[in-house]
């Protein structure tokens, strides 16, 4: 199979997919163009999504047609496909506390993968991932970068409402959750930070791209840094890295 | 002093909905917006609203108003449903005044799903993420996010205006032999005898249909690999196959991406038939190409802008 493939998704969206795993180069491709999109958004291209394998962009083929939107992007592709663009590289130190009574699942992980707690949050606090993707709720960041050692399936039973700000991974995969919703994924910390919070502006602090890392922190700081961000305060870090 | 709407009873799932909250798909938000786009594009045309202006979304158990203060003008689109004022019917389609103590009662008729209402100049509604469309599972929209209840009331932002002669639309033709779809992206997730089943069978609109998805119950579709992909885009209307088998069409409450395979999308001019299609009832799919898709979505748009025309 050739990559990159153009399928339709309906007559209103056309996805450009990359390959079909989880893959870093894959991701830096269609980051790229993403940007390319963002760049110089075409009259007719109302929004561009990206994701682990592919970039979705949704069109109104009244306005531009499927023809059209196809030499666009392939003629995006030809030039580079956006990586001659710089990416924002923005560099998150996000606040996290690995308390057991906000780790729920860091025993069962430590247990499934032969470490020790400690050696789990050291693994996941000293990796740098980047956010490739959100889904699944408004501001729940998907990221790419997560050790391997940590890589296990996700929990046989899901769970309830998990509590906003939960650090979880599953599948090799690492989440940053922003609100409280159901999951089957491992809980194995607690951000005081929220990417997503509506009435604050910017409402999503990490754009897809930045580079992420956690910063552990102790139960008492955390729940100082929770009342600061309820109170509007933004806990995490952000360093230009272009 | 400007009318106000007061909801005197709802069933389930009344909501207001925009055209939906675009721009932050990239940021994993529902896009929301209306389930049937036709009849809540005509509710606003009706009262020379711009096309994506908020509206009430009611559910299929209808919604009990009353106007306070001031005359309101309305436009509805509630195909399907029974409507009246106080006791007398009026239009289900088009647009009506409701003086101020008078009650506008749209029930179950004899089909339809959603019915739309729209407040000449609009309704007066804080956006969130610039959308006024009620999100429930993500606490977005008026309200909190939440469905409408009784006792709510809803700001309208006309002045005070005269009575006006209520005025029916003939209603642009939702109904469809043939839910349409253009196959994609994962059509080869299923086996051959899985993809011409689904093209050849009924499917009725199962219970737990919801403005997320409409779920579809009759012949399961084998797939060829699993059912597990790396997350990508989910477009409105995506067909998605889950591992029961049992295929799903993603509606205005989809999350913007998601892990099971699609096999196509039902194409933009049939997902109001599809909408308005009631539990229990069945629908026949169609694949079809790109231009057909296109072509029809012209059609559709235009037949709704001849309606509201036709209103003056």
């Amino acid at each position: 199979m050739t990559f990159p493939r153009l399928l339709d998704a309906g007559e209103t969206a056309l996805v450009v997919e990359f390959g079909e795993a989880i893959d870093d180069a894959v991701s830096a491709r269609v980051l790229a163009l993403d940007r390319a999109f963002a760049a110089a958004p075409p009259a007719g291209v109302t929004e561009t999504v990206p994701t682990y394998r592919s970039l979705m962009i949704h069109y109104d083929p009244l306005v531009l047609d499927r023809a059209g939107l196809v030499a666009l992007v392939r003629a995006r592709l030809a030039a580079g496909g956006g990586a001659e663009i710089p990416a924002a590289r923005r560099l998150w130190r996000i606040p996290a506390c690995y308390d057991s009574a906000l780790a729920e699942d860091l025993g069962v992980v430590a247990a499934a993968t032969g470490l020790t707690g400690a050696e789990v949050v050291a693994l996941h606090s000293g990796a740098t991932y980047r956010v490739v993707m959100y889904g699944f709720a408004p501001g729940w960041a998907y990221l790419g970068g997560l050790p391997p050692a940590l890589g296990l399936p996700r929990r046989t039973a899901p769970r309830g409402r998990i509590p906003a700000g939960s650090l979880i991974i599953a599948g090799g995969q690492a989440i940053v959750a922003s609100g409280a919703m159901p999951s089957g994924w491992h809980i194995i910390g607690r951000t005081p930070e929220r990417l997503f919070a509506r009435r604050r502006d910017p409402a999503f602090l990490v754009a897809v791209g930045d580079l992420v890392t956690f910063r552990p922190v102790d139960r008492p700081t955390h729940d100082e840094m929770a009342a600061a961000v309820a109170a509007g305060q933004v806990v995490a870090e952000a360093e230009e890295t272009g | 002093m400007t009318p106000r709407l007061h909801v005197v009873e709802a069933g389930p799932g009344c909501t207001i909905q925009d055209a939906g909250r675009h721009g932050y798909l990239r940021f994993g938000v529902t896009p929301a917006g209306p389930m049937d786009w036709m009849s809540h594009r005509l509710a606003n045309r009706a009262v020379r609203n711009p096309p994506g202006g908020g509206c009430i979304e009611a559910g299929p158990g209808g919604i009990v108003l009353r106007a306070e203060f001031a005359p309101v003008a309305l436009g509805i689109a509630a195909p399907g449903f029974a409507v009246a004022r106080d006791g007398s019917p009026v239009p289900a389609c088009g647009r009506i005044t409701l003086g101020p103590g008078q009650t506008l009662a749209v029930l179950p008729g004899r089909d339809g799903v959603w019915a739309y209402l729209a407040a000449a100049g609009g309704f007066d509604l804080v956006a969130d993420l610039g959308s006024v469309s009620t999100d429930v599972r993500s606490s977005l929209g008026p309200f909190g996010g939440r469905a409408l209840r009784p006792g709510f009331r809803l700001r309208c932002r006309q002045r005070a205006g005269a009575f006006a002669p209520d005025c029916a639309a003939a209603a642009p033709d939702i109904r469809r032999t043939f839910i349409r779809f253009v196959p994609g992206p994962q059509a080869e997730s299923v086996t051959e005898e899985g993809l011409a089943s689904f093209c050849s069978s009924p499917y009725a609109v199962a219970p737990r249909s919801d403005r997320m998805a409409w779920r579809l119950a009759g012949p399961r579709l084998a797939h060829r690999r699993g059912h597990d992909i790396v997350s990508d885009g989910i477009a409105l209307g995506a067909i998605q196959v889950p591992g029961d088998g049992l295929p799903l069409v993603l509606m205005a409450d989809r999350q913007p991406t998601g892990g099971y395979p699609k096999i196509g999308t039902v194409i933009r001019a049939d997902l109001p038939a599809l909408a308005q299609t009631r539990t229990g009832r069945t629908v026949r799919f169609r694949a079809v190409e790109i231009d057909e898709a296109v072509a029809a979505l012209g059609e559709a748009r235009g037949a709704v802008e001849q309606a509201a025309a036709a209103l003056g």
